[in-house]
């Protein structure tokens, strides 16, 4: 089983980056463009085959290392 | 006596730290990040600046896992003084030694210049040897120096006067009330972006860290 955790800023929490992205594709003639946010994707391969447990031990694995919780907000998605 | 700097792979201030050390007359160690215990007679630890584990992932995150950052949260639980410079401000945070979190700078910039910086509280061990909204002048060298707390964290802060050193004039990285270095609530940890240790001599263009490493040292 695949988990796809992608780990973004909370909203509220101001975003540079995001805001330099969405003023580049301005700058560069997209229109339109509501909100940018930038998040990283990291993909885990488990062993583990039951949903649940997968689900468990993922979420264990964003709140130890894989995001600050201070900051950041987490979604994890299993993929079979 | 003695004083432990601890050095995790990519660190590159630590040689820094223990040459102002050396300047002050005080005894100090490097301690590698996968040693298990803190050496004994430790009177403070020192988290010199650098990109510990290559900043991957966040900066700090990694060597906040390490055996050596063990040894130091039961260390700082038992009232140890520690203080974390730059990146070793990163780590205290990621370990929760302190509160908040430091974000990219704002303007997406690495800044790496001479930072005046105001005294606010000198009601702890670290900062002991200043006046309050003295005025000092020390180099600040960071990417992710942007310091964030909620606002019912920053209450907290201020109510245990935990906010030690801001920045004055323009903020270099859009921290939060221009925050420089905050401590714990029981002063015994602290963390700030600025490097004392780059300001030791007149060769060096300031010698306003010396009298913090000095209180805290001897």
């Amino acid at each position: 089983m695949t988990a796809k955790i992608t780990v973004s800023l909370k909203p509220g929490v101001l975003d540079p980056q995001a805001k330099a992205i969405g003023h580049a594709l301005e700058v560069l003639g997209f229109e339109g463009i509501q909100e940018t946010v930038v998040g990283k994707i990291i993909t885990l391969k488990l062993a583990e085959s039951d949903a649940a447990k997968a689900k468990e031990s993922v979420t264990q694995m964003c709140e130890t290392l894989l995001a600050n919780t201070v900051i950041e907000n987490y979604q994890i998605e299993l993929l079979p | 006596m003695s004083i432990a700097v601890l050095r995790f792979p990519g660190t590159n201030c630590e040689f820094d730290m223990l040459h102002s050390f050396k300047l002050l007359g005080v005894e100090s160690h490097l301690v590698w990040h996968q040693e298990k215990e803190l050496p004994k007679g430790t009177h403070l630890v020192v988290i010199p600046g650098g990109f510990s584990y290559g900043d991957y992932l966040r900066s700090g995150a990694i060597a906040r896992f390490s055996p050596i950052m063990q040894a130091v949260i039961r260390y700082a639980k038992e009232g140890g003084k520690v203080l974390g410079i730059c990146n070793g401000f990163q780590i205290l945070v990621e370990s929760g030694l302190l509160p908040g979190a430091l974000r990219r700078n704002e303007n997406l910039h690495f800044v790496s210049k001479f930072q005046k910086l105001a005294v606010v509280s000198n009601n702890n061990p670290f900062l002991r040897e200043y006046a309050v909204s003295e005025t000092l002048n020390i180099p600040i060298a960071h990417a992710d120096g942007n310091y964030f707390i909620d606002a019912k964290g920053l209450e907290e802060l201020k109510e245990n006067d935990q906010i030690l050193l801001t920045y004055q004039g323009e903020n270099p990285n859009g921290s939060i009330e221009s925050i420089a270095g905050v401590c714990n609530k029981e002063k015994s940890v602290f963390g700030l972006m600025p490097h004392p240790e780059r300001a030791m001599e007149p060769l060096l263009g300031s010698v306003d860290g010396a009298r913090m490493l000095r209180g805290l040292a001897c």
